[in-house]
């Protein structure tokens, strides 16, 4: 009843395609984003902004990079880290060594610096694929890794081998209290979320989704696997690494490479996992959840009274990482989103049995 | 060259380490085709049990043998393992069957998750040390032959026995006894084989076991030399090139894997490492790995893939 689309016309091709071809999903999203740039930063606390949105909103746009390479063209990836890092890094490089670069110019240029990282790991991918591909994005984290902890150029010659980011400022405007990071993430994360939608549904989205499901048979129909899978190699990666430099530079603020260590390339891939395989909007849930369950899992047995050590809780954490990693692949393949795509079906008769 | 050899043989016993867990991940992608990187967990998580078990026995029953503790401790250990196999057969492998290979690699990847947390909390999460008598002097060897001699880790050496001890039980047992040619046709065809009679759920519980005391035994041999605790779960990572470059279908494969993976990464740290800034064992077995993979995809030993990219 809700969500019906009787009525909803198409005279056009252009109309046809839209991006949301349904007028409630129109009014959803709008509303959605009006609250996010109007509703949420009046109304949040500090500690809500720094603690759970912006690191929401980050980590959503790099599931929505990873999500582009595995969900959408089967290339399993276990380096996410390194990428992030390496955008972080060119990010902060740039801004050091070229004085005056504009804030999301460098942030932007980090992004460009993991594309070209990003497609020299991708090369293996013509060659291997699976289980191969992923023991050589790990050889991709544990060089990274490497890299940025052991050659001190890349760190400015720091002596820690930490870094830190001065104050910053976009366009004149400074970008230094919570709301105002949090509103500066959020228009990277939205004109780029729009990006891979309109990417994911165009011809080389669909090229990436012929790959996945069958290689042989989309070479056969005129698709060039190389090119394709080098492109969402190239687009993942570059979407991760902006993520990676706003990660640094309005998240952590300095960071050393721990902070984009393999952890983080797991706690990606389940995220598109849970979130949902193939699906822009499941990032978004995916990350969603997995920022939220350790905040859940710190807070809820406080509330119930129960006193749980800081490591008692990381490892609950990990056990219903894993259990829920499990489950999702058994349970529900597609994840968050294919029990959003339910429930939108659920809606259409609601609350008519027919 | 004493210091080289030094080198290669400190190489060689690391490399029979890694080969120690490599034959973990081979046993069950040999037998279900699943790539399995819950093993480092399982090596943590037995390794836990391990120490933990020869720890806590004497204390209930009262009693001070080590060795009899650590006799208790290892079948404990074992049965452990065992009700961990049944376990990740019951409640994930049976539910995935027919799945796409990284479907079940990420699934494993959930289990040691999982396990890693679970072996915590009930295990605890400092550091514990393993003692099953295991020498730890060092001997001096050969140093008639050149000035200076060798000297040589005597647990190194144990460590590379109790390695090659295993690899020749579990060749003998894959090669002669009739579940180990049952394991075979499973990793061969699951459905031709089950088609013949062959119970695939009780071969996976077999295999898990047997994954489940290859990293039982790795655990008490890495645990002993450098203690439990929770990076013993990355280890497992440190020996994924292993098997990638042994082959993953190869149990000798493995081994020489193994081999290869130490002896270059100490060679390479000692000779290469102080020229770009060190640390690089890290990264090194990877991109070994890697260059490897491009050439030969199948590995050192491994059936050969023939598949169309």
């Amino acid at each position: 009843m809700l969500y019906r689309e009787n009525g909803q016309f198409k005279t056009s091709y252009r109309a046809d395609q839209q991006i949301f071809p349904i007028r409630q999903d129109r009014i959803l999203i709008g509303l959605l984003l009006a609250v996010a740039f109007v509703g949420v930063p009046m109304l949040a606390s500090d500690y809500l902004l720094r603690a759970i949105l912006i690191p929401f909103l980050i980590l959503s746009l790099a599931a929505v990079g990873l999500n582009i390479l595995v969900g959408y063209c089967g290339q399993i990836s276990l380096g996410t880290g390194a990428f992030m890092a390496v955008g972080a890094y060119a990010a902060w490089n740039i801004g050091v060594r070229l004085p005056g670069m504009p804030l999301v110019l460098q942030i932007v240029l980090g992004g460009g610096f993991a594309t070209l990282v990003g497609i020299v790991f991708g090369i293996p991918s013509l060659r291997i694929r699976g289980l191969y591909l992923a023991v050589a994005t790990l050889a991709a984290q544990f060089f990274v890794d490497w890299a940025f902890l052991r050659i001190p150029f890349f760190t400015n010659y720091s002596p820690s081998g930490s870094v830190s980011v001065p104050p910053l400022y976009a366009f004149g405007l400074p970008v230094q209290t919570a709301m105002q990071k949090y509103l500066f993430v959020l228009a990277f994360v939205a004109v780029f979320a729009l990006l891979a939608k309109n990417l994911v549904r165009g011809a080389i989205g669909r090229q990436w989704m012929a790959i996945r499901d069958m290689d042989v048979a989309a070479a056969v129909i005129g698709i060039r696997p190389m090119y394709a899978k080098l492109s969402a190699f190239a687009v993942s990666s570059f979407i991760v690494g902006v993520a990676g430099a706003l990660w640094g530079y309005i998240h952590l603020g300095s960071w050393e490479p721990l902070a984009f260590d393999l952890t983080r390339s797991f706690q990606l891939l389940f995220m598109v996992i849970i979130g949902g395989l193939g699906s822009i909007l499941g990032s978004f849930f995916g990350a969603a959840f997995i920022v939220l369950v350790p905040v859940a899992l710190t807070n809820v047995p406080h509330l119930l009274g129960l006193r749980l050590s800081v490591d008692t809780a990381a490892h609950i954490e990990h056990m219903v990482f894993g259990a829920l990693i499990v489950l999702f692949l058994i349970a529900e393949p597609h994840g968050l989103a294919r029990l959003w795509s339910i429930g939108k079906e659920k809606l259409r008769i609601w609350p008519f049995p027919h | 060259m004493g210091f080289f050899l030094e080198t290669l043989f400190g190489g060689l016993m690391s490399g029979m380490l890694y080969a120690l867990i490599g034959l973990g991940f081979v046993l069950i992608f040999k037998a279900s085709g699943v790539f399995n990187f819950a093993q480092g967990a399982m090596v943590l998580v037995a390794a836990l049990s391990m120490a933990r078990f020869s720890e806590w026995i004497p204390r209930w029953l009262g009693f001070e043998n080590l060795l009899v503790a650590n006799v208790l401790a290892f079948i404990v250990s074992a049965a452990l393992m065992f009700l961990l196999a049944v376990a990740v057969e019951r409640y994930v492998l049976r539910h995935l069957v027919n799945q796409e290979a990284t479907t079940l690699l990420m699934a494993t990847l959930g289990i040691s998750y999982f396990l890693d947390g679970l072996g915590q909390i009930a295990f605890g999460s400092s550091v514990y040390s393993i003692d099953v008598g295991m020498p730890k002097d060092p001997a001096l060897i050969l140093d008639t032959v050149f000035e200076g001699g060798l000297l040589i880790n005597l647990e190194d050496l144990t460590a590379a026995l109790v390695a090659a001890l295993l690899v020749a039980a579990l060749a003998a047992f894959f090669q002669y006894t009739s579940t180990g040619r049952a394991l075979r046709a499973v990793a061969d065809d699951h459905q031709a084989a089950q088609s013949i009679g062959i119970p695939l759920n009780r071969i996976w519980v077999i295999v898990w076991s047997v994954a489940g005391l290859v990293a039982l035994v790795a655990g008490i041999v890495w645990g002993s030399k450098f203690g439990v605790q929770f990076t013993l779960s990355t280890a497992a990572l440190r020996a994924l090139p292993v098997v990638i470059l042994g082959g993953l279908t190869s149990v000798p494969g493995a081994i020489l894997g193994g081999l290869i993976i130490g002896v270059g990464e100490k060679l390479s740290e000692v000779y290469l490492g102080s020229l770009v800034g060190g640390g690089i064992e890290i990264w090194f077995a990877y991109v070994l790995a890697l260059v490897f993979l491009l050439f030969r995809p199948q590995g050192l030993f491994g059936e050969k893939i023939i598949d169309r990219i």
